[in-house]
């Protein structure tokens, strides 16, 4: 029983209820946050795998702008909802299937999973992590680390053309 | 077991990739099919950077490649969001069963 394995029992704990807790809720808020719970706890996973830099980037890019942006989108998109609305689609049957094809799934990697292990630990990761990262990324990674720029620019130009209003004469679909 | 070690991690990666995939094919509102993909994605993150400490070369990279998809996903979910609000506009319903137009 180390700390660390007590941290991974807490972190892991959070993040798997936060992910029930997003099935469950009826309320679609409400699995939103329940959802910034597990974005938070696996952050915390990233440093106990001596991750920081990428601990700090999931913090503000999930848990900060992709969940503000989400809720954006849901009160932009609200409408008033009856009580008791469904939040699934398909019966109960599709449901199980679903779930027992999830399921299956689910147990197939587990058994490749269950016992894999390197036995290597990567002991330098943790030490000055974000400097390691800075000169990989900018000597072996420069090209693919340009091309994420292209990526955002092109995210950013077709977002605002895909979300802004049609002009008067555009023809209505 | 009383030692972290890499299995663990990979499977509650595995089951949180599971939450994610069930809701996504299961949930009702695209706002929550959308941050369910998300989770998906969390999922494999933790994958790869896990190998980046465990794994059997053990180095930096993992966690660049994890950079790096956090970099598209986030890029995906607000053009996901965009699409998501032109939809809106026309169609006036966020439930994706009722956005069923190639079926007829």
């Amino acid at each position: 029983m180390s700390g660390e394995y007590l941290a991974f029992l807490a972190l892991a704990l959070v993040a798997i209820t936060g992910g029930v807790l997003m099935l469950n809720l009826t309320k679609v808020v409400h699995m939103v946050i329940a959802l910034v719970f597990t974005f938070i706890s696996i952050a915390g996973l990233y440093v106990l795998l001596s991750a920081e830099f990428v601990a700090v980037v999931q913090v503000l890019i999930y848990s900060g702008a992709v969940t503000i942006m989400m809720l954006f989108g849901i009160m932009l998109t609200r409408h008033q909802e009856e009580e008791g609305e469904k939040t699934t689609t398909g019966g109960f049957w599709r449901k199980a299937l679903t779930a027992i094809a999830v399921f299956a799934f689910g147990i197939a990697v587990y058994l490749g999973v269950y016992r894999l292990d390197f036995g290597e630990e990567g002991a330098r990761l943790h030490e000055n992590n974000t400097e390691q990262i800075g000169m990989a990324l900018y000597s072996h990674y420069t090209i693919p680390f340009e091309i994420a720029s292209v990526i955002l620019l092109v995210a950013l130009v077709g977002a605002i053309i895909l979300a802004k209003k049609d002009d008067e004469g555009a023809p209505k679909s | 077991m009383s030692s972290v070690s890499l299995s663990v991690y990979l499977v509650l990666a595995l089951i949180l990739f599971c939450i994610g995939l069930y809701g996504a094919l299961t949930k009702r509102n695209t706002v929550i099919v959308l941050i369910c993909i998300e989770l998906m994605l969390n999922a494999v993150n933790i994958n790869l950077v896990a190998f980046a400490k465990y794994g059997a070369h053990p180095g930096i990279t993992g966690q660049i490649f994890a950079l790096f998809t956090i970099t598209v996903a986030a890029a995906e979910a607000a053009v996901g969001l965009a699409a998501l609000m032109a939809l809106y506009r026309n169609r006036k319903t966020v439930h994706i069963d009722e956005i069923d137009s190639l079926k007829h």
